[in-house]
């Protein structure tokens, strides 16, 4: 499998990256360049074998139903590049 | 006395108990230290002379009431990827602006409960994503070893390269770092120091800033294997804020490091034989398998099929989980904003402004790998693999204890070496990355000096939640090497 | 006669399935300990975690996914032991990790059903497709401000059961009876509110239309409908707006749609216009959720009794009409209220008088039964004075829009107007001498033969009696009397 430029383009607006024109064979050159690489992977007969998601436990543990959080109204909105008031601020989206 | 830059962290635990030094004098004379050579090393993106002044103060105060935790007044690295609460977090990146984050990361929370002293926090590649240190967004840190006769600035590895960088320098007694395909144990056997990845879940991934959740997992760096042991006491534990946190008990690392690897099976992998080993490296494992033996192990030949197909895998599941973990950087709640014409041009722009080239590859490697129609022939595929590889070493655990290997593939190279190509560079991580997948723990161990005088390390794998052997077989070498060169740029030298 | 659109080339079949977002009803959010009250400061009720800070992890919530299993027996489906978290990746402003926590692959929950109740008294089975948990996105305010929206992240990882039916509707009336049956089941459960007003559930309508025998055609998505009565109405806007496009030769895109309630049409949601690409996968903060069985059982053996069984326990038990029955459970607190009064009561009589007297009377004073200024101690308190003779049915229903405008006890109202009945033979027999001594022609006529004098009689002893005569004693007396 390998990438056109459309490609490129299509994920790179998926991700939310702007990548300009110019930067688009670049791009496509290197990203081919590790999914030939990646392709030796189809050569492994993965036949019946179950996908391994993690390196950690096997099930999740459970917290109780108590309130322990929030109420750091400040703090959440501190680092924000735009607030109003006691919001985040965005330019406007049309629904 | 030994300059206290000098000290180990044992050996500065001792004379802190001694009230030999004090808590603020060790504290100084690594601030000291980081004055004179960070300028050049950039191991540092910022340095917190205050705040380490005051716990060091602190420290004293604890040791003089006697009622000092195991690590008052030991001052440390703190790889800029652990959210310090109020000092300024970046992950090497621009993306993170000036964020300062409100909330303490587990492991170093643990470092202060145990008295520990922060001097700062390390540099490492953007988002940790590398292996050389280059992609930081606030410079290149370098690495504090030349080749003989050759001022050329060498990379200290990555991602943890700061840290590496500081410990060799003696800009800190010992550093946290991470590890999510080498980044601890590459960037040590780079700076001529030790370095532990634990077993996946050992160490809480609670407030570090996540690269490849799956795989990644803190650990210390520092001069000795006992001085990684006495870190990672502290850093390790059950968490109950990380759903991936292990809830075992913490046994007493330091206790194991002298243990001795009498009647221990160690494997020697043939797959790790890898084409383009260096030959200096390729001796250096023969002469670490002698020393074991020497010692009184029993060395198994073994085999772990799956190998070479561990970095491809990693260049797909790493990719795509960094590619949703980072998905959060969008300039809305915290970190920097370029505005747009609308919020998808303002995402658009903030992002790529805010990411370097290496973390925007990755994104959109992990984009693609996970969208519509390719999602089974890489995700799911490299899933499959991975789990492969983990039945390799399930298989191997049969026959042996522990498995020796070499850290790294070369020693440390040029910064401007190996930037052309993304594959060559990620090959760097061909021997550390099966731990990484496989969720074990691994640890590499200066053990000797290339033909032009850089350091070489050993990496030991071991079972999961078996650091003690880990650290049995890596004191056995630290022994065996009696590793004591020092690099060029250093405190005090 | 099964419902249909009538367009220009005949009847077409409409096609509706329901995806339902039930909030859950818990203390704390799915992944996070901050608080989930409705109505709370802006971004008051945030942690880290759900504003998507660095290094932030989620932890699942134990009751959150009780209220899930819960759920899951009340709709009698299969209850998944092994499940998992998937994240759902596309930005949004009020999505701050970049992803949704959901369930994709393995939800919770599989397949169930529930049976609908429709109102031509006929049933109708609607299958369940699924119920996963996952995560709310926050609230994005776009009318304060001419070039900004404004982000509250207070919704942000509240937990939510996405409940999806099979496309088994074929009406509004039925979409609606549905949603109806999904909320009476969780209000039931106490899994959520069910507080539409509130955002609690929402509803997001699949409709496609077909000729009579054919396959599924395109369908559209109209997105998060907030009221039973819209959810009807949007059925048929939609369906309406689909027939017309096919009729008019052209395709139905396959889109997600508003309903505009004020023109009472759909619409089409631009800013879902971007062809999405959720790249689904396994989220590597979250091992997978396994269950033990005994816990499942456990949470099966503590359900409460559920609508289905309640209303056939009604109507075996208790000898109540299915209508009755079915009035009596359609709201839990209805029918906990109408069992406290029929408790060591007759239970018809009971049911007769709550919804006749007593739901009239809630409605004249514009209130709820969880408002009712009429306890349901109080209620079976008047039944008892009927049953005791001290009132008649006449009276009773006075005493009891005296106590919906006072709030007073039966017994109290009854003696403060006295308005006890009279059940002293001696006092009726002599009110009944007066009236025959005055009527003394139609005491003739009727032992003449002419019966239907009787009815008089009763009407002039109550009369005289200002209607408290007991009713059974004035007949037995006159029956007497007359001869
Ligand atoms: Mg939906
Ligand atoms: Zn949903």
């Amino acid at each position: 499998m390998s990438l056109d430029t459309a490609t490129v383009r299509r994920v790179a607006s998926l991700a939310r990256l702007r990548v300009e024109e110019a930067d688009l064979p670049r791009l496509e050159a290197e990203l081919n360049g590790i999914l030939g690489w990646i392709e030796q992977l189809q050569a492994v007969d993965t036949q019946g074998v179950e996908p391994m998601a993690g390196g950690g436990a096997q099930a999740l543990r459970m917290r109780e139903d108590r309130v322990t959080d929030g109420g750091i109204q400040e703090q959440v909105l501190a680092n924000a590049p735009d607030r109003a008031g006691a919001f985040f601020a965005v330019p406007k989206v049309v629904e | 006395m030994t300059h206290p830059t000098e000290l180990t962290i044992a050996g500065a635990r001792r004379a802190l108990a001694a009230r030999e030094i004090s808590a603020a004098e060790l504290t100084q004379a690594h601030l000291d230290a980081i004055a004179a050579l960070n300028p050049r090393l950039n191991a540092y993106i910022t340095v917190t002379p205050e705040l380490a002044a005051a716990q060091a103060a602190e420290a004293d105060a604890a040791l003089a009431r006697g009622e000092a935790g195991p690590l008052a007044g030991i001052p440390l690295a703190i790889k800029d990827l652990f959210c310090t609460a109020g000092t300024r977090t970046t992950a090497g990146s621009r993306i993170l602006g000036d964020f300062v984050p409100p909330y303490e990361s587990t492991v170093t929370g643990n470092l202060l409960r145990d008295g520990a002293v922060f001097l700062g926090k390390a540099n490492l590649d953007e988002f940790a994503m590398g292996s050389s240190n280059t992609s930081s967004a606030f410079g290149a840190a370098e690495n504090p070893w030349k080749r003989q006769g050759d001022d050329t600035a060498l990379v200290p590895g990555g991602s943890s390269g700061g840290s590496a960088a500081a410990v060799a320098a003696r800009l800190a007694l010992g550093a946290t770092a991470t590890d999510t395909g080498g980044s601890i144990r590459q960037p040590a056997a780079f700076c001529g120091v030790s370095g532990i990845k634990p077993t996946y879940g050992r160490c809480s991934r609670f407030g570090i800033v996540a690269y490849a959740s799956s795989l990644d997992q803190a650990g210390p760096v520092a001069r000795t294997v006992e001085d990684c042991a006495i870190l990672l006491g502290s850093m390790a534990g059950f968490d109950p804020r990380d759903s991936t946190s292990a809830d075992v008990a913490v046994p007493d690392f330091a206790a194991a490091v002298a243990r001795g690897v009498k009647g221990l099976r160690i494997g020697i992998p043939r797959e790790y034989r890898v084409e383009g080993l260096s030959p200096e490296i390729d001796a250096l494992w023969r002469q670490g398998m002698d020393w074991l033996r020497a010692e009184g192990a029993t060395l198994v030949d073994i085999s772990l099929p799956h190998t070479k197909y561990a970095l491809p895998t990693y260049y797909i599941v790493a990719p795509a989980e960094a590619s949703t973990n980072l998905a959060r950087y969008d300039g809305v709640r915290f970190g920097l904003r370029e505005n747009g014409e609308d919020l998808k041009d303002l995402y658009e722009r903030t992002r790529a402004a805010g990411f370097g080239d290496e973390v925007k590859r990755r994104i959109l490697i992990g984009t693609y790998v996970l969208s519509a129609g390719y999602y089974d022939a890489y995700y799911v595929k490299a899933q499959q693999v991975r789990a492969l590889i983990k039945r390799d070493f399930d298989q191997a655990w049969a026959q042996v204890d522990a498995i020796l290997t070499p850290a790294t593939p070369t020693a440390a190279f040029g910064r401007d070496e190996n930037q052309d190509d993304p594959v060559a560079m990620y090959l760097n991580d061909v021997f550390t990355i099966t731990a990484n997948l496989a969720g074990i723990p691994g640890m590499s161990v200066p053990a000797g000096l290339d033909g032009k005088g850089l350091p070489l390390g050993l990496q030991v794998l071991g079972r999961p939640f078996d650091e003690e052997t880990v650290f049995a077989v890596g004191g056995a070498i630290e022994r065996a090497a009696g590793f004591h060169a020092l690099p060029a740029l250093r405190a005090a030298a | 006669m099964s419902y249909t659109i009538e367009g220009s080339t005949g009847p077409w079949e409409v096609v509706i399935g329901l995806e339902v977002h039930a909030q859950v009803t818990s203390m704390a959010k799915l992944f996070s300990g901050a608080a989930t009250e409705f109505g709370a400061e802006p971004n008051s009720q945030v942690s880290f975690i759900d504003a998507g800070f660095p290094g932030m992890l989620p932890v699942i919530n134990r009751e959150c996914v009780a209220q899930a299993v819960r759920t899951g027996l009340g709709l009698n489906a299969q209850v998944n032991l092994w499940s998992r978290f998937d994240r759902k990746n596309y930005f949004y402003a009020d999505l701050p990790q970049g992803y949704q926590i959901s369930q994709y692959q393995y939800p919770v929950i599989g397949t169930g059903q529930i049976e609908i109740q429709l109102g031509d008294g006929s049933t109708k089975t609607i299958g369940i497709t699924r119920l996963h948990l996952e995560q709310d996105a926050g609230k994005s305010l776009h009318d304060q401000h001419p070039s900004k929206s404004y982000i509250d992240l207070n919704r942000s990882g509240v937990a939510l059961m996405e409940i999806v039916s099979e496309p088994d509707m074929r009406s509004p009336e039925e979409a609606g009876a549905y949603l109806t049956k999904l909320r009476q089941i969780l209000r039931y459960l106490g899994t959520c509110d069910g507080n539409m007003e509130q955002g609690s559930l929402r509803a997001d309508v699949n409709v496609s239309v077909r000729k009579a025998g054919e396959g599924f055609r395109t369908r559209c998505e109209v997105k998060n409908v907030n009221s039973i009565r819209f959810v009807m109405q949007a059925v048929e806007a939609e369906a309406r707006r689909q027939v017309e496009l096919w009729e008019a030769g052209e395709e139905v895109v396959q889109e997600t749609r508003l309903f505009d309630t004020t023109r009472g049409v759909t619409r089409s949601m631009r800013s879902k216009e971007d062809a999405h690409d959720y790249r689904y996968f396994p989220d590597p903060d979250l091992p997978p959720l396994v269950l033990e069985q005994s816990w499942v059982d456990s949470l099966k053996a503590a359900l409460p009794e559920l609508p289905d069984a309640r209303r056939a326990r009604y109507v075996g038990d208790f000898g109540l009409t299915p209508y009755d029955a079915h009035v009596l459970t359609l709201e839990k607190e209805t029918a906990a209220f109408y069992e406290a009064v029929a408790k060591g009561r007759d239970p018809k009589m009971a049911a007769n008088w709550i919804t006749g007297d007593f739901f009239a009377g809630l409605n004249r004073v514009g209130a709820s039964i969880g408002s009712s200024p009429v306890s349901a101690e109080d209620l079976g308190a008047l039944l008892d004075l009927i049953s005791d003779n001290t009132l008649s049915g006449k009276l009773a229903k006075e005493v009891l829009e005296a106590m919906f405008e006072t709030g007073k006890a039966p017994g109290l109202i009854v003696e403060e107007r006295g308005l006890k009945q009279v059940t002293d033979t001696g006092a009726i027999e002599a009110v009944i001498d007066q009236v025959m001594a005055a009527n003394a022609g139609k005491v003739e006529e009727y032992r003449s033969g002419k019966d239907k004098l009787f009815g008089f009689f009763v009407g002039q002893t109550m009369k005289a009696m200002q209607g408290k005569g007991n009713p059974a004693l004035v007949n037995e007396l006159l029956k007497k009397k007359l001869g």
